[in-house]
């Protein structure tokens, strides 16, 4: 069978699937339709809260990312699973015991005030919506590189699939989605990185094969370590060492703190651990969700030492004309380009970039020429960049081209395919339900309407879910060009506003309203403030010579966060304690029973 | 909320010592997690960031230890750490009586 009919084939068997469970998993009540019943098992929750975490990003483009900066790519690493320990020891059980629907629920009671619960809601949705554009942009990506699809039409159907489970089936339809979710992305990551790390170094398990001798290609144990030989390969082209770190490292510290602290304040996490019967289950599930995202995260960086060495095996020197057929295939969708610039007809690849920016143009986008080179290869109206690189490779291509590159069978390049869009649909699905829930419960139930019926707020959380999906799906569409600059906002907003005040509503019975609402306040707005100047304003400027402190817009969440507790704690020792009420509240949250 | 009313309408020297149990409860809960925070600082930050130049000049077969810490070692121990503190927690629920049965 051919690549097309077999990724039809998986996609839509993949598809059918989670239909099946959307038509089996309808509710009829709010606490349904917010947490499931409260029924699921740890187990399930581990599963669903690894889907729910694992995006189209941590899919398709994290081990590229690690592939391109080496060392430098731990942080990506460490941050994003170092948050569920926080998650573990700080908040779930805590939250857990407390038993609401939403985030913006506990800032609320807890800080007995309607302002902190708005506070905390529009810091939910914006959060949310920032995130969810992506994923749906996600969807359609790989829906017009394995399937020929437009990315317009991509995107819909990959609506249409959400709308039905969340909208009929709430958290309930959402959680078992993913479960099912996990175990295709799982599958379709390890798959083709088994494959691969037989190949290169007879490893099954890609993490030993990461740090093992690599094999020549009879087969043969040549004796040099695959991470040697990737060094000596940069060496050789002139780019750092692929195991040395090249960013500073206070900046390290501050960029791998922020995104652990963002973690674990990302609201379409916490809630999922609303949806554990127990205490006990809610620590037990945490661990069983990093057991399953480390599944991944190990294996990430060891796919991305293995394309990066088969990268520059396969290219640098070569011949254009003796390029296999997946170089062309990538060339078509723009995220591979070569310009020969001393017309050689090789390939020289190296430090630098191979083409400029378009006059205008703020970020590099390739623009073809009707006319082809006289290799038949596609040219580009872009200037060259100066230096001798000639390729130009987009991240992506890591993942999604490396079984090709490797030239594995047909069916495991189908699967990365259905693998991407489980990865990318089970983070929507959770993120939309965020949404729902702040309008629907937080918005309308407890600030703006508070006597609607149960089934009204039903009514009102699916319309939202659905006007959600919309809106997600526009911007899927119509991507605008700020979205891969604000995912540091989406990271750094949680860190600095809801981890501190979730916290310290925990472990602070002096904690009181102004307290918190005064550091989440200044925390947003310290950290919106240094991004929206580095990244809109004065993006010339984001360099680490204007940096405060040499912490980059990707690290200043973790200084937003220490500037908020350090508020919160003043403010509160300053001002009325909180009513009694509110302190027996902390007293029965930290207790099981 | 049910258990705080149940619990305000015990007998004053009942109420008093479950008060002073949970005290002591919530004490032991935060010696735990202070233990496993100090080595999820240690590996993640203190091998994988600080300490990383002086850990890449030990090799463990391929790997510089450094370079190994921040890009698996830390994730490994990450995961032990949750599962030692969900199991150790049960324990202490128990030995407090404050476990859910």
């Amino acid at each position: 069978m051919d690549l097309q009919t077999w990724t039809y084939l998986i996609v839509g068997l993949t598809f059918a699937l989670y239909i099946g469970i959307a038509i089996l998993s309808r509710v009829k009540t709010t606490k349904g339709f917010y947490v499931a019943g409260g029924h699921v098992s740890p187990l399930a929750n581990g599963l669903a809260t690894a889907a729910d975490w694992m995006s189209a990003a941590s899919f398709i483009s994290m081990a590229g990312i690690i592939s391109f900066s080496g060392h430098d790519g731990a942080y990506y690493l460490m941050g994003w699973t170092g948050g569920y320990v926080l998650l573990a020891l700080l908040l779930a059980p805590y939250l857990r015991k407390f038993g609401q629907y939403t985030v913006p629920d506990f800032v609320g009671q807890r800080y007995y005030s309607k302002q902190a619960r708005l506070v905390a809601v529009v810091c939910a949705i914006f959060v949310s919506f920032t995130y969810v554009a992506g994923q749906m942009r996600g969807v359609g990506v790989v829906f017009s590189r394995f399937l020929d699809v437009e990315i317009g039409l991509g995107v819909l159907i990959g609506m249409g699939i959400v709308f039905l489970y969340a909208v009929m089936g709430g958290m309930k339809g959402i959680t078992y989605t993913q479960v099912a979710q996990y175990c295709v992305l799982i599958f379709a990551f390890l798959v083709p990185a088994i494959f691969i790390s037989m190949a290169m170094t007879g490893e099954v398990f890609p993490q030993v094969g990461f740090g093992s001798t690599v094999l020549d290609a009879s087969g043969k144990d040549t004796g040099i370590y695959l991470l040697d030989k990737l060094d000596g390969l940069h060496r050789e082209l002139g780019f750092a060492a692929y195991t040395n770190g090249k960013k500073e490292t206070i900046d390290v510290f501050f960029i791998t703190a922020a995104l652990m602290v963002g973690t674990a304040g990302l609201p379409h996490v916490i809630i999922r651990f609303f949806t554990v019967p127990r205490v006990r289950d809610a620590r037990l599930s945490a661990g069983y969700a990093l057991l399953f995202i480390a599944l991944l995260y190990t294996t990430a960086p060891a796919v991305a030492a293995f394309a990066r060495t088969n990268l520059i095996e396969t290219v640098e020197g070569q011949a254009y004309a003796s390029m296999p057929e997946w170089f062309q295939n990538w060339e078509n969708t723009g995220l591979l380009a070569w310009v020969d610039k001393n017309d050689d007809g090789l390939i020289q690849y190296a430090p630098g970039g191979a083409f400029g920016k378009m006059p205008g143009d703020k970020s590099l986008k390739l623009v073809r020429d009707p006319e082809r080179g006289s290799l038949g290869e596609p040219r580009y109206a872009n200037p060259k960049a100066d230096g001798p690189n000639e390729l130009y490779v987009d991240r992506d291509i890591m993942v999604l081209a490396n079984p090709e590159i490797a030239r594995l069978p047909n069916w495991v390049i189908a699967l990365v395919a259905a693998g991407g869009l489980a990865a990318a649909l089970s983070t929507a699905a959770g993120l939309l339900l965020v949404i729902s829930a702040s309008i629907s419960h937080d918005l309308l139930k407890n600030i703006l309407m508070p006597g609607i019926t149960e089934k009204q707020e039903l009514l009102y959380a699916r319309m939202a879910a659905g006007v959600a999906v919309c809106i997600a799906g526009y911007f899927g569409v119509n991507p605008p060009g700020f979205v891969a600059q604000v995912v540091a906002f989406a990271f750094g907003l949680a860190a600095a506003s809801f981890f501190p005040a979730i916290v310290l509503g925990i472990f602070s019975k002096r904690m009181n309203r102004e307290g918190a609402v005064a550091g989440m306040v200044v925390g947003i707005v310290f950290t919106a403030a240094y991004i929206i100047y580095f990244k809109f304003v004065n993006p010339e400027a984001n360099t680490s010579a204007h940096w405060l402190f040499g912490i980059s817009p990707e690290g200043i969440g973790t200084l937003g966060m220490l500037l908020n507790f350090a508020v919160s704690l003043t403010i509160s020792r300053l001002t009325a304690p909180p009513p009694e009420s509110v302190k027996r509240l902390v007293e029965t949250i930290r207790v099981p029973r | 909320m049910q258990e705080m009313q149940e619990e305000t309408s015990q007998p004053d020297s009942e109420a008093a010592g479950t008060e002073e149990t949970h005290r002591a409860y919530w004490r032991a809960n935060l010696r735990l997690m202070g233990w496993l925070l100090a080595v999820w600082f240690i590996v993640s930050y203190g091998f994988g960031i600080l300490l990383v130049e002086p850990l890449n000049e030990i090799r463990v077969g391929g790997f510089k230890l450094g370079f190994w810490f921040a890009q698996q070692g830390s994730i490994y121990v990450f995961v032990a750490l949750i599962f030692l503190y969900a199991w150790k927690m049960n324990r202490i629920d128990r030995k407090f009586g404050v476990d859910e049965s």
